[in-house]
């Protein structure tokens, strides 16, 4: 899949328009795991923007979001970054053809840094 | 049967690119009526016009169809021009192939069909037209002002000074609007006061100005020229004539824990008060729902320290009725409620407070007496933190969606103005944008950053955090670093968006006049027409019609002045000739078209009535010709279809329809 392609998917797959950005940086200001990210929440809607996804879905940032949704709750522009990282989420997941969750994968996935509001999350997602 | 000529424009390339004119022209020559068709460049020009007049002259038209640009634009243009040709201006029309047809369509094929179609409508119109005289209406030549604020004491200063009496309404107890609780003003930085009170007291003396302050408009009526308005003047309990202004009363009132409005709520004030000490009128207004004496019937004391006697509880509220030939809206603004923000803590903090609010703190008759002081403990501050941009800018729903225009200025100005007093006090500021077009506006911000040492931070703060020893934590981003930023600030100042006064919505449906969905007053046009409102006879000053500083405000309150002087200079105005008649025969006496009509043109009159030869006594409706605006509002509530608008009859309407889907 071109790098297009992958952007309009994210674009697709999250419902948002990363044009809608202006670059306030509240959800960065808002994000609990800031510091542990390697792309930061403001950045995801630029890399989204600018098509740049190899760098996105290999981020740190994918296990690092704790889907709290605090930018989402807080951006002025109603852009919702996390859904973004959710996408990117997900565009690993389906590579890899795993488009469904069950609890019993759950145990050999876990590992101590994986948040608890990850997994609250994916299974939002993925448990259909 | 009528002579119509049919003048296609290509105004430049605005409809030419894409409308085929020449064909427009080929394809209506063969519509009923039509005698001749040509094309031309610009039809509103003078040589355009000539056209018209020579093609008049030579084919003995008496109608014309002008395919061209909105009649807003030019309808009154080619009226004119009908005129000098000789043909009554009513008996042109407007096909409107530019803003309806090539400004909106890319396809050539389709906008040249849309454009005969809209053509062919116009056509079918004045093949039914008939000629109308326009009458005439006479001008008070008297103006009002509804609020006083900046905007509203220059507009009703200017027109006082053409030689026009002006009444002002201000529903406050003095006049002086939001500037008169500022501390400096950008760029300059004199004091608010300074250059306010002058200006009120400029009012207040002038001849031609009389002041209804603690007043509201409460109902109007009439048109352009001739509006009759009704003002509740709340009752003050106090007499005006015989108050000296001394301020005994509200010294020696008991009751001084009542929330000063103008303090923001800062500070308390008594409940015989007035707003501060340079309020114009100095007569202060007892407010009932504090007031001892209201409440218990105990008290009284005012009245008894009162050496002018000039204390009266048993005021009623009074009306006024009068009547103007303009109203100029400047009802301004106020400061958006932060309910909806509660990540910066500010209904959790007293530390945590508005723009406007510092003002009255950095005020010296402020409730800090001009001491900067958190307002939980008294202490000085030593780490300030201000946040641009909140509530502005906003699609989240939460907040307005555009940008309130004063705040990165007034922001500056706060940030300089700490750092230049209290050299220790650190400031940051986080912004998104800092945005200062003006004269030295952005010379006036590098300032804040170069010579003050203001910490500008790019990025925006995500919650602010009260600690239990009373600090700040503020958690923001800086986004050139790409770091977030943990700070404990004493104070947090937030420079919330600013809105039209709510009561605006009122005021705007008893004129009339169009408000948009963010409740600022609409203009006639957004470039040509910038102070006028689309409703004849309503002018726009300040704030309310969107955000600006004070010398905008003030260049525009000068420019509203201007046009409504234009108005009341003029001794008569043409009226509307397109008004509703009715057709006796028809027409039932069933009173439905009176209960809709928005002017009170309507009104009954029993008569006797020969129905094809069967005299009869009825009760039938009369239009007043010079009240009717012709909105039609009566011809559709008429249920036997007696009501018919002159020019835009039913007849006519539905011929323009048949013709469009012919
Ligand atoms: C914190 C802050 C700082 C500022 N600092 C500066 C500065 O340094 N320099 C600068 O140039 N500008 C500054 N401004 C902007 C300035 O305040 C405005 O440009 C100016 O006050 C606008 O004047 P106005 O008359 O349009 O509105 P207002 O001042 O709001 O006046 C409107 C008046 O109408 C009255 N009113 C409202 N509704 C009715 C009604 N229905 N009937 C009767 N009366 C009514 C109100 O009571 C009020 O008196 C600042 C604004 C803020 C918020
Ligand atoms: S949802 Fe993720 S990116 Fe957004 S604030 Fe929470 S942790 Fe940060
Ligand atoms: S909060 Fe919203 S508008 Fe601001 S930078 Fe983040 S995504 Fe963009
Ligand atoms: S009401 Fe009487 S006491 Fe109060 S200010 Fe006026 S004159 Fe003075
Ligand atoms: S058209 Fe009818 S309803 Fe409208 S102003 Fe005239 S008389 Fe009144």
């Amino acid at each position: 899949m071109s790098t297009v392609n992958k952007a309009e998917l994210i674009k697709e797959i999250s419902g948002v328009n990363p044009l809608k950005c202006m670059k306030c940086g509240k959800c960065s200001a808002s994000c609990p795991s800031f510091n542990e990210m390697d792309i930061k929440p403001h950045q995801f809607v630029s890399y989204v923007v600018n098509g740049d996804i190899e760098a996105l879905v290999n981020s740190a940032s994918l296990t690092k979001c704790l889907s709290c949704f605090a930018c989402i709750e807080r951006c002025p522009r109603d852009v919702k970054p996390a859904k973004l990282i959710d996408a990117a989420r997900q565009l690993v997941i389906r590579q890899k053809g795993e488009t469904m969750l069950s609890p019993n994968e759950i145990p050999e996935l876990l590992d101590p840094e994986t948040p608890q509001q990850l997994l609250v999350s994916a299974f939002r997602r993925y448990r259909r | 049967m009528q002579r119509i000529g049919v003048f296609v424009c290509h105004c430049g390339s605005n409809i030419a690119a894409t409308v085929d004119v020449k064909k427009v022209v080929e394809m209506v020559k063969t519509e009923p009526g039509v005698i001749h068709a040509e094309d031309y460049q610009y039809m509103c020009s003078e040589a355009g016009q000539a056209k018209i007049i020579e093609a008049v002259k030579e084919h003995k038209l008496n109608g014309l169809v002008v395919c061209s640009c909105s009649p807003r634009m030019h309808e009154a243009t080619f009226r004119k021009c009908a005129e000098r040709a000789g043909i009554n201006p009513y008996m042109v029309e407007i096909a409107n192939i530019r803003e309806h047809c090539s400004w909106i369509h890319k396809d050539m094929d389709e906008a040249t069909e849309k454009a005969v179609i809209l053509a062919r409508a116009a056509i079918a119109k004045v093949n039914l037209n008939a000629p109308l005289q326009a009458g005439e209406s006479g001008v008070v030549k008297r103006a009002l002002v509804i609020g006083g604020g900046i905007a509203g004491i220059q507009t009703a200063l200017d027109i006082a000074d053409a030689g026009f009496p002006v009444d002002i309404v201000e529903k406050e107890p003095s006049i002086g609007g939001r500037m008169s609780q500022l501390d400096k003003t950008f760029p300059t930085l004199d004091c608010s006061a300074c250059i306010l009170t002058p200006k009120m007291v400029e009012a207040a003396a002038h001849p031609n100005i009389t002041i209804h302050t603690y007043s509201e408009v409460e109902n109007v009526s009439g048109f352009v020229g001739n509006f009759t308005v009704e003002i509740r003047k709340k009752a003050r309990s106090i007499d005006m004539d015989k108050c000296t202004g001394c301020g005994l009363c509200q010294e020696k009132c008991p009751m001084k824990k009542t929330p000063s409005e103008f303090n923001r709520g800062l500070g308390n004030r008594s409940a015989i008060y007035t707003p501060f000490a340079q309020a114009i009128p100095n007569v202060p207004v007892i407010d009932r729902n504090a007031c001892l004496k209201f409440k218990t019937g105990k008290c009284g004391i005012c009245s008894t320290v009162c050496a002018a006697g000039a204390i009266d509880y048993t005021q009623v509220d009074t009306m006024v009725t009068e009547k103007y030939g303009a109203i100029v809206v400047a009802t301004g603004f106020d400061m958006i409620k932060l309910d909806k923000y509660d990540e910066y803590a500010y209904s959790q903090s007293k530390d945590v407070i508005t723009s406007l609010e510092l003002e009255r703190v950095m005020n010296a008759a402020g409730p800090t007496k001009g001491h900067l002081e958190r307002l939980s403990d008294g202490k000085a501050p030593k780490e300030i933190v201000f946040i641009q941009c909140v509530g502005s800018r906003c699609a989240d729903g939460r907040g307005k969606g555009y940008c309130s225009k004063i705040c990165c200025m007034y922001t500056a100005k706060h940030a300089m103005l700490i750092r230049d007093k209290y050299p220790d006090v650190n400031v940051t500021v986080f912004y998104i944008d800092v945005r200062t077009p003006g004269k030295n506006f952005d010379e006036f911000y590098r300032r804040a950053v170069e010579n003050y040492g203001v910490n500008y931070v790019k990025g925006q703060v995500g919650k602010v955090i009260p600690q239990p020893d009373g600090k700040l934590l503020v958690q923001g981003v800086d986004l050139i670093d790409n770091k977030q930023i943990l700070k404990e600030a004493d104070m947090v100042v937030l420079a919330a968006a600013i809105e039209p006064n709510p009561d605006v919505r009122k005021i705007a449906t008893m004129l009339t006049a169009s408000i948009d969905n963010d409740n600022f007053l609409t203009e006639a046009h957004a470039k040509l027409r910038p102070v006028e409102s689309p409703t004849a006879g309503i002018f726009l000053s300040g704030v309310c019609q969107g955000p600006k500083d004070i010398p905008e405000t003030v260049a525009q309150a000068g420019a509203a002045a201007v046009k409504a002087i234009g108005l009341l200079a003029k001794d008569k105005l043409m009226t509307n000739p397109c008004t509703a008649k009715s057709d006796e025969l028809l027409c039932n006496g069933c009173s439905k078209c009176a209960n809709v009509c928005p002017y009170g043109a309507i009104s009954y009159e029993v008569k006797e009535i020969n129905d094809h030869g069967i005299r009869e006594t009825r009760r039938v409706a009369q239009v007043n010709n010079a009240l009717c605006q012709g909105c039609g509002a009566c011809t559709v509530a008429c249920p036997s279809g007696a009501m018919d608008l002159q020019g835009f009859s039913n007849r006519q309407i539905i011929a323009e329809v048949d013709a469009i889907c012919r």
